[in-house]
């Protein structure tokens, strides 16, 4: 704990900034129901009400607060992106590990495997599963945290691997050590910092991924907020020159950015990056 | 290398202290940085290079001495920086100078030998672009013109085939030749002061006499000034006509080369300099000794490319075998197949009188804990996260299945034995010790399985020499109190002379020479060994010098022997 405290005063004033966004964020996320001065789903105004007014962000297309939403929006979203990313973590190490330790013949089959998963455009391939399938929670948090392991498979054995050919895993070895005594006590130690900045990266690209699944339709169905379908639904006020539908937008950004100001410290905590 | 000899022959006399200087620091100041501290690394230095001199910089790792080197460039490595004191150059005053200055300097001026050359060339431009870039792009010179200038530098140098081989690229030269094209693209702009980091480190000792010899020549040639930094005196004493001793960022001595070799003044240096005369009483040599274990016939090979042409041997019970030769010549292979890494391709490992399982995955707890292993690099043999605890337990645990309080109290007996601290030490991690220290802890390692062999594979070389030595006398402490036996792998024949009762001497893949310590080091030698044993360098001034004549004179009496036999 002393040590994260004194770690936090060396912290850069962007990675300040990113640890901002992303406490208000989980705040608001966690504290939803306290905060928000109407409930998810209640049509509260007119619609398309604009900015500032009787409303914080002004009302949405059949007149339901944006701010309300919006706050909603961030425990959905935000939770179901963290969900999603630790499961694509879990198997994305495991079987990364297993690769980077195991014989050569494993290490293909598992790599040709995610080469193929690789191979098709994941948009698509979320389209057509969750066309096929329905479109509940479960089966967009399952297939995305099948596909974004792909990404986490490929790190955790690159690293892996470096960290397997050093002499003191093969001294391991040579001790008669099973694989995963040495996975879990030679290897991963030594690897956790780049994964812990590859898990702020993956988390903004699963985030963005559910927003733009929703934005399509097939993500979190309404009349559930979440930031994603919110822009598409407000989409159309636009064009009447009210700015509502930005703010979402806004807010995908911010906590896109946010989040990758923190995981750029990480990695240059970790050594993998200068300056 | 024919025809050079003479050129260089004189270099002692010409010290050149009467010509006017080329650099000229005072009072410099290091600092490096660490979690937001800055500590002072060297602590005002005063040293002067005069124009065609070569100035030897000589210390042990942490001593400074490349820090200081670079400094000359005006340059402080990431984390570090100049913190004070002046660095004349020709007149300049390189700390404090702007960036685009000093760019303009570098290259054309003042340039820079890295300690490894394969890691400074880039791999996918062909050598020659590489070396005319400084003169093409910074000087400003026809490329054709660069072009012709270089290889003449390549002649200088000794390259084979000066004319072609700048086309070819970095990973189709040996160590050797690119250490050697590394310094042409030094000298490609014609500086005024180079700086050599340590360009022999990295090369076998035959290897290592061809760049001493065409680096001298080069810079004998061209009249440029050096500063020659090494941790090998008796390399530096080869090549500097003054030598500076530093330690901790300070100067303990300087002077003359033939004044620090013969009239050493402070006690560091006494040390430096008769390190390596040290050497241990052999135990007589007993053919009837017990057998631990036997190589026999073994052949193998990675890929198709093989390695080991069958080899034979054996390991006796408290007893040293060392393993000399060259890298490539496949010293390292033995321990690989003898610890069942490498399943050899014919042949077998015996353990006393049974065979060993070629592959370690089929041996027995017991068998995998008999045979031990300690590595050239401790950095990468111990886990940086892993406490002095943990490293040492592991073993305890594993093979010998004791419980905290028992493990506890082994790990304690087995830092003393290795001379450590145990309170101080036990709960430090890898990042936390010396080199030394994290040899000691690798070696605390092994004997915690309670090993009858330990196979150590260059401990020594990447540890500085005084350092190395008091591991060889550990090594032989242990191994008389502890009745282990070992195999000494090494290039360096001195360490091998100090640790060894019986030298197997290698050559790609054959065992060439074989024989006890006392006949292997006296004469009448094999023809390999003797090469090996007259290519290390040695404290004498003009060693070199006297080793090239006696090699061309040989070389020339044989010719007249072939023309009078035809």
């Amino acid at each position: 704990m002393q040590s994260s405290l004194k770690l936090l005063k060396t912290a850069p004033p962007t990675a300040f900034l990113g640890l901002t966004i992303l406490t208000v964020v989980l705040f608001a996320g966690v504290f939803a129901p306290w905060i928000a001065p109407y409930g998810e789903t209640d049509v509260v105004g007119a619609p398309g009400l604009s900015i500032g007014g009787d409303f914080l962000f002004g009302t949405d297309q059949i007149g339901r607060d944006v701010f309300t939403r919006i706050l909603y929006g961030a425990r959905n979203t935000v939770g179901i992106a963290l969900l999603v990313t630790a499961m694509a973590f879990f198997i994305g190490v495991v079987f990364g590990l297993i690769s980077a330790v195991s014989s050569r013949w494993v290490d293909q089959v598992l790599s040709r495997l995610v080469d193929i998963l690789m191979a098709i455009p994941p948009l698509i391939l979320a389209l057509l599963i969750l066309t096929i399938a329905g479109t509940s929670v479960l089966n967009m948090v399952l297939v995305i945290a099948v596909l974004d392991s792909t990404r986490v498979f490929r790190l955790t054995r690159a690293v892996g691997m470096n960290v397997a050919v050093l002499e003191f895993v093969e001294l391991a070895r040579l001790r008669g050590e099973g694989t995963w005594w040495i996975v879990r006590h030679e290897i991963l130690p030594n690897i956790t910092a780049p994964l812990a900045a590859e898990f702020g990266l993956r988390f903004c690209f699963v985030f963005l991924f559910i927003s733009a699944l929703s934005f399509l339709g097939l993500g979190i169905q309404p009349p559930t907020a979440d930031w994603g379908s919110m822009v598409r639904e407000t989409s159309t006020l636009i064009s009447f020159g009210i700015a509502t539908p930005l703010v979402p937008a806004i807010c995908i950004a911010l906590l896109t950015v946010g989040v990758n100001l923190i995981v750029d410290w990480f990695l240059y905590q970790s050594g993998m990056r200068k300056e | 290398m024919h025809g050079t000899v003479s050129e260089f022959g004189n270099r002692a006399q010409g010290n050149g202290t009467s010509r006017a200087a080329i650099l000229e620091m005072s009072g410099l100041r290091l600092e490096a940085c660490s979690v937001d501290v800055w500590t002072p690394i060297v602590h005002g230095i005063n040293l002067t290079v005069h124009k065609g001199e070569v100035l030897g910089l000589i210390g042990e790792s942490g001593a400074g001495k490349s820090t200081i080197g670079l400094a000359a460039l005006g340059y402080a490595r990431d984390g570090c920086r100049i913190s004070g004191g002046s660095i004349l150059f020709d007149g300049t005053d390189l700390n404090g100078c702007t960036d685009k200055k000093l760019r303009n300097l570098r290259g054309k001026r003042i340039a820079y030998v890295a300690q490894s050359a394969a890691a400074a060339f880039n791999p996918a431009h062909r050598i020659i672009d590489q070396c005319i870039e400084v003169p093409v792009h910074m000087a400003g010179r026809r490329r054709s013109q660069a072009i012709k200038d270089i290889k003449r530098i390549f002649g200088l140098l000794q390259l084979p085939d000066p004319e072609s081989i700048g086309d070819r690229y970095p990973h189709q030269l040996s160590g050797g030749q690119l250490q050697r094209a590394m310094v042409a693209m030094a000298m490609a702009g014609h500086p005024d002061l180079i700086v050599f980091d340590e360009p022999t480190t990295a090369l076998d000792v035959t290897t290592q006499i061809e760049v001493m010899a065409s680096i001298r020549h080069a810079v004998e040639h061209a009249g440029t000034a050096a500063i020659y930094v090494s941790h090998d005196l008796a390399v530096v004493a080869q090549m500097a006509h003054r030598v500076m001793v530093l330690r901790h960022g300070a100067v303990v001595e300087e002077g003359e080369v033939g004044a620090i070799l013969h009239d050493p003044r402070r006690e560091y240096t006494k040390a430096l300099v008769s390190a390596r005369q040290t050497s241990h009483a052999h135990r007589p040599v007993d053919t009837d000794d017990e057998v631990i274990i036997s190589v026999e016939d073994v052949r193998a090979s990675y890929g198709k490319s093989p390695v080991l042409n069958g080899i034979n041997f054996e390991i006796p019970r408290q007893r040293t075998v060392a393993v000399v030769g060259e890298s490539g010549s496949g010293k390292s292979t033995v321990a690989r197949v003898i610890t069942g890494l490498l399943p050899p391709d014919r042949g077998v490992v015996r353990y006393g009188k049974g065979i060993l399982p070629s592959f370690y995955g089929k041996r027995t707890k017991d068998e995998l804990r008999q045979i031990q292993m300690v590595y050239q690099m401790p950095d990468t043999a111990l886990n940086p996260k892993h406490s002095v605890r943990d490293v040492i337990g592991r073993p305890l645990e594993f093979y010998l299945g004791l419980d905290k309080v028992q493990r506890e109290k082994r790990i304690r007996e087995l830092l003393s034995l290795i001379e450590l601290d145990p309170d101080e030490f036990i709960d430090r991690t890898a990042t936390e010790l010396s080199g030394g220290q994290k040899q000691r802890i690798c070696i605390a390692r092994a004997l915690a399985a309670e090993p009858s062999v330990i196979i150590c594979d260059e401990v020594t070389s990447a540890l500085d020499q005084l350092v190395g030595e008091e591991i060889i006398r550990l090594l032989n402490d242990l191994q008389s109190r502890l009745g282990l036996s070992y195999l000494f792998i090494s290039h360096d024949l001195a360490t091998v002379r100090a640790v060894a009762d019986y030298v197997l001497v290698m050559r790609s893949g054959d065992i060439v020479d074989f024989g006890s310590t006392d006949a292997i080091f006296n004469p009448p030698y094999h023809e390999y060994t003797e090469l090996l044993l007259s290519s290390v360098p040695e404290m004498r001034q003009d060693w070199l010098y006297k080793l090239l004549q006696d090699r061309d004179n040989k070389k020339a009496t044989d010719l007249r022997k072939r023309i009078a036999a035809t």
